[in-house]
C-alpha cells in the first residue's frame, strides 16, 4: 500500500490533513453563498407575493419532496457510516457505504426527473412557458420559476457530488486512504453532506410552509 | 549637482545569503512552465495574461477617449460606443483588476512572506491560473462575437432585452469568479496553516494582512456574483423574467444581488493595493510602520463593514431614506479605516530615512490620488448629495480615483518594488521615475476634469453631450493617452531590464522584510534553507549584516 503523499510545504501528515479538511470547509463556506442568494430571491419575492407563494407551495408536489428528502438523509446516514469505518480501517465496508450513498444520490435524481415530469405535463414551468392552472398568478409564475432556478442549481450540484463520491470510491481499493490518513476521504463525505443540508432549506420552502 | 535622492542598490552582498540552489526561473522548459506547481511560475503567468488584459481593456478606455473628442460621432457609431465601454469596464474589473494584484504579487511573495516553501494546495493555484484563462477566454469571445452593450453592471431590465448576445460573456464572469474563489481558499489556508516557526500573526508583513482579507471577500461575495449574473443571462437566453418588471420580477433585486458582491469587490481591488503600499512605505523610509495594528486591523474592517454598504449605489433607485441613511453611514465607516491608514503611512514617513525610489514616487500619487477618490466617496455616500451626482462624470471620477489612481498606481509600485525579486534585475531607476510622474499627471489631466464635467450635469456613458463641455472632454482624452503611453512606456522599461538590467542582490532596497531573506531571484523553494524568524518584518533597529546573521546562524 503506498504511503501518503507529503506535501514539501507541510511540516507533518496532521498538518496537511487539517489544511485539506479547512480548505474544503472554506470552498462550503462560498458554496453556501451561493445559496444564499438564491434563498434570498426566495425571501424577497415571497414577502412580495406572500398569498400567491402560499397557494404556490400547496400546489406543489409534496409527496415526492418529501421522499427525496428521506433519500438524501438516508444518504447521509450511510456516508457518515463510511467515515466511521475507514477510520477503523474497515476500507471494503467504507467504499461500499461510499457507493450506496452515490446511489442514494442516483435515486434522488430519478425521484427528481419524475417530479420534473409532472411539472412540464402540469405546465408549471419557468417564466414565459408557465400555465398551471392550480397557481395560475404572477405570484405561482415567480414561485416556479425560482423553484426550477433552485432545484436545477441543487441537482447540478448532487450530480457533482456523485461524481466526487464515485470518484473517491474509485481510489479505495487503489489504497489512496488509510486509517490513519484520508483527509479527501473525509472531504467528499463533507461535500456530500453540504448538499443534503441544502436540500433541507430547500424542501420546507417549497414543499412545506 | 547634488546625488540623486533615490538609492542604488544597497551594498550587501550576495554571499551573505545562502546559495544553493538555481533559482525558480530556471531549468524545466516550457512544460515545466504550464504544468508547474510552483507558486512563483503560476504568479509569473497571471503576470502575463492579467498584463495582456491590462493592455486591452486600457486600448479601449483610449478608443472611448477619441470618440468623445467631439460631442458628435468621431471614430465610431453610437452602437459601438456602447459596446466598448462595456468591454472596457468588464476586461479591467474582472479580468484585469480583481486579479491582478493578489495572483500575481498575492501569489508570488505571499508563501515567501510567511516562510512557506509554497501555498497550502499548489494544485489548486495552477488550476485557478486555467481556469482564469478559460473564462477570459469565454468572456473575450463572448464581447467579439456576440457585442454585449449592457454596461459592466448588467443592470436590469435592459440586460434582459438586449439585442446583443449576453450568456457567455456572464458565463465567463462565472468562470472567472471560481478562479477567484479557488485562489481566495488557498490564501486563507495557506495563511492559517503554513506559516513558519517564529511568523505568528502579529509578525506576518502587512500585504498578508490585506491579502488574507481580500481572500475573505474572494470567497464569501464571489459566489453571489457569479450566481446573479449568471441568473441575468438565463433571463436573456430563456426570457425567465426574474429580475424583469414585465413578468412580476423586481429588477431593484438584481441591483441588491449584484452589488452584495460588487461593492465587496471594489474592496477586492484596493485592499491589496493598501497592503502593497504597507510594504513599500517602510521599506523606503527605513522605519517601523508608525502602528502595524492600526493598518493590520484596518484592512479587516474595510473588509467587513465592505459587505454592508452595497446599498449606496441604489439611493436613488427607489430606497427609503432612512436605508439609504444607514448604507451611507456604513459607507463612511470605509473612510474612517481608509484615513487610519493614510494617517499611518504618512507618519511612518515622519522621519524617516527616505529614499526616493521609484515605488516610492508611485506612493506619493497614490496618497494623493486616493485621498481624492475617498474623500469623494465620502461626499458620494451622502444621499443628498448623491442624487444630484449619481450616474454623472463625478462618480466615474470618483471610482477611477480609486481604482486607476489607487489600484493602478499600487499595482505599477509593486511591478517595480518586487521587480528584483522576482527576476533578480533592477530596472532603469530614472525612467522609473519618469513614469511615475508622467502616470500621475496623465492621470490628473484625465479625471479630474471629470469631476468638473459630472458637477456640471455631463451623465456617464453618453455617446454625445453639449458644446459647452468639450474643452473638458479634451483636456482628459490627451490626459488619457498621456496616461497611455506612461503606463506602456513604465511596462517597457521593465521588460527592458529583464535582459539590460543590472544583476539584483537579495536585498536591493535595504529592507527588512522576510520575501527580502532570500536570493534573488528565489531558488524553487523559496529559501535556499528556512531562515530562523525570531523578529518582525519591520526591525528597522537591526543593521542587515544582524538580520542575516540571524535568520541563518552558522
Amino acid at each position: 500500500m503506498p504511503a501518503p503523499i507529503l506535501g514539501e510545504q507541510y511540516a507533518s501528515l496532521d498538518r496537511q490533513a487539517v489544511t485539506l479538511r479547512f480548505g474544503m470547509w472554506l470552498f462550503l463556506a462560498s458554496e453556501l453563498l451561493l445559496f444564499s442568494g438564491l434563498f434570498v430571491l426566495y425571501a424577497a419575492y415571497r414577502s412580495m407575493y406572500r398569498h400567491d407563494f402560499v397557494e404556490a407551495v400547496h400546489s406543489n408536489t409534496m409527496a415526492y419532496g418529501t421522499a427525496n428528502t428521506y433519500v438524501l438523509l438516508t444518504s447521509s446516514f450511510t456516508v457518515a457510516l463510511a467515515v466511521f469505518n475507514i477510520r477503523r480501517g474497515a476500507l471494503r465496508a467504507a467504499m461500499w457505504l461510499v457507493l450506496a450513498s452515490a446511489a442514494l444520490g442516483v435515486t434522488f435524481l430519478a425521484i427528481k426527473a419524475v417530479e420534473y415530469g409532472v411539472h412540464i405535463r402540469e405546465g408549471a414551468l419557468p417564466g414565459p412557458y408557465y400555465h398551471f392552472a392550480d397557481a395560475a398568478t404572477l405570484g405561482g409564475n415567480r414561485f416556479y420559476t425560482l423553484y426550477w432556478v433552485t432545484t436545477g442549481a441543487h441537482a447540478l450540484h448532487v450530480t457533482g457530488g456523485i461524481g466526487v463520491l464515485l470518484w473517491t470510491a474509485w481510489h479505495v481499493p487503489r489504497g489512496r486512504y488509510t486509517a490513519g490518513y484520508h483527509p479527501r476521504f473525509e472531504n467528499a463525505t463533507l461535500y456530500w453532506h453540504f448538499v443534503d443540508v441544502m436540500w433541507l432549506f430547500i424542501w420546507p420552502i417549497y414543499y412545506l410552509v | 549637482m547634488s546625488a540623486p535622492a533615490y538609492r542604488e542598490q544597497s551594498s550587501i552582498p550576495l554571499e551573505a545569503v545562502p546559495p544553493t540552489e538555481p533559482s525558480y526561473l530556471d531549468g524545466g522548459g516550457l512544460m515545466g512552465w504550464l504544468n508547474t506547481r510552483d507558486h512563483k511560475r503560476i504568479g509569473i503567468m497571471f503576470y502575463g495574461a492579467v498584463l495582456a488584459m491590462f493592455v486591452l481593456g486600457g486600448s479601449f478606455a483610449l478608443l472611448l477617449r477619441l470618440e468623445l473628442l467631439t460631442p458628435d460621432r468621431t471614430i465610431m457609431d453610437a452602437n459601438t460606443y456602447n459596446r466598448l465601454f462595456t468591454w472596457h469596464g468588464i476586461v479591467m474589473v474582472w479580468l484585469f483588476l480583481i486579479p491582478s494584484i493578489p495572483n500575481i504579487f498575492g501569489n508570488f511573495v505571499l508563501p515567501i512572506q510567511i516562510g512557506a516553501r509554497d501555498l497550502a494546495f499548489p494544485r489548486l493555484n495552477l488550476a485557478s491560473f486555467y481556469v482564469y484563462l478559460a473564462g477570459s477566454a469565454i468572456v473575450l469571445g463572448g464581447l467579439v462575437l456576440g457585442g454585449t452593450d449592457t454596461g459592466w453592471t448588467f443592470y436590469t431590465p435592459y440586460s434582459e432585452t438586449t439585442p446583443d448576445r449576453l450568456f457567455p460573456v456572464v458565463f465567463g464572469i462565472f468562470v472567472v469568479g471560481v478562479s477567484s474563489i479557488f485562489t481566495g481558499i488557498n490564501f486563507i489556508a495557506s495563511v492559517h496553516m503554513l506559516r513558519a516557526k517564529g511568523v505568528h500573526w502579529r509578525r506576518m508583513p502587512l500585504f498578508v494582512w490585506s491579502i488574507y482579507a481580500t481572500s475573505i471577500i474572494l470567497v464569501l461575495a464571489t459566489p453571489v456574483l457569479g450566481l446573479s449574473v449568471l441568473l441575468v443571462g438565463l433571463d436573456h437566453v430563456f426570457h425567465l423574467g426574474l429580475f424583469n418588471p414585465a413578468s412580476g420580477g423586481d429588477p431593484v433585486l438584481f441591483q441588491h444581488l449584484f452589488w452584495f458582491y460588487s461593492h465587496p469587490a471594489v474592496y477586492i481591488m484596493i485592499l491589496p493595493a493598501m497592503g502593497v503600499i504597507s510594504e513599500i512605505v517602510p521599506t523606503f523610509a527605513h522605519r517601523r510602520p508608525a502602528s502595524y495594528n492600526a493598518i493590520a486591523f484596518s484592512a479587516l474592517g474595510i473588509a467587513l463593514v465592505g459587505f454592508l454598504t452595497w446599498g449606496h449605489h441604489m439611493f436613488v433607485a427607489g430606497m427609503s431614506t432612512i436605508d439609504s441613511g444607514i448604507f451611507g453611514i456604513l459607507s463612511m465607516f470605509v473612510a474612517i479605516f481608509s484615513a487610519i491608514k493614510t494617517f499611518t503611512w504618512v507618519a511612518t514617513l515622519y522621519r524617516g530615512d527616505i529614499s526616493f525610489n521609484t515605488p516610492l514616487l508611485y506612493f506619493f500619487g497614490f496618497l494623493f490620488l486616493f485621498m481624492f477618490g475617498g474623500m469623494t466617496g465620502v461626499a458620494v455616500a451622502t444621499q443628498s448629495l448623491d442624487v444630484h451626482w449619481h450616474d454623472t462624470y463625478f462618480v466615474v471620477a470618483h471610482f477611477h480615483f480609486i481604482m486607476v489612481g489607487g489600484s493602478v498606481t499600487a499595482f505599477l509600485a509593486a511591478a517595480h518594488y518586487w521587480y528584483p525579486k522576482m527576476f533578480g534585475r533592477l530596472y532603469s531607476e530614472r525612467v522609473g521615475l519618469l513614469c511615475a510622474t508622467a502616470v500621475f499627471i496623465g492621470f490628473v489631466l484625465t479625471f479630474l476634469p471629470q469631476f468638473l464635467l459630472g458637477n456640471a450635469g455631463m451623465p456617464r456613458r453618453y455617446y454625445s453631450y453639449p458644446p459647452e463641455y468639450q474643452w473638458l472632454h479634451v483636456l482628459a482624452t490627451g490626459g488619457a493617452w498621456l496616461l497611455g503611453f506612461s503606463v506602456l512606456l513604465a511596462v517597457g522599461n521593465l521588460i527592458v531590464s529583464l535582459r539590460y538590467g543590472r544583476r539584483a542582490t537579495a536585498n536591493p532596497w535595504d529592507s527588512r522584510s522576510y520575501e527580502w531573506l532570500t536570493p534573488s531571484p528565489p531558488p524553487p523553494h523559496n529559501f535556499p534553507e528556512t531562515p530562523v524568524f525570531d523578529r518582525g518584518p519591520y526591525d528597522y533597529e537591526l543593521s542587515q549584516e544582524e538580520v542575516y546573521a540571524r535568520a541563518y546562524p552558522r
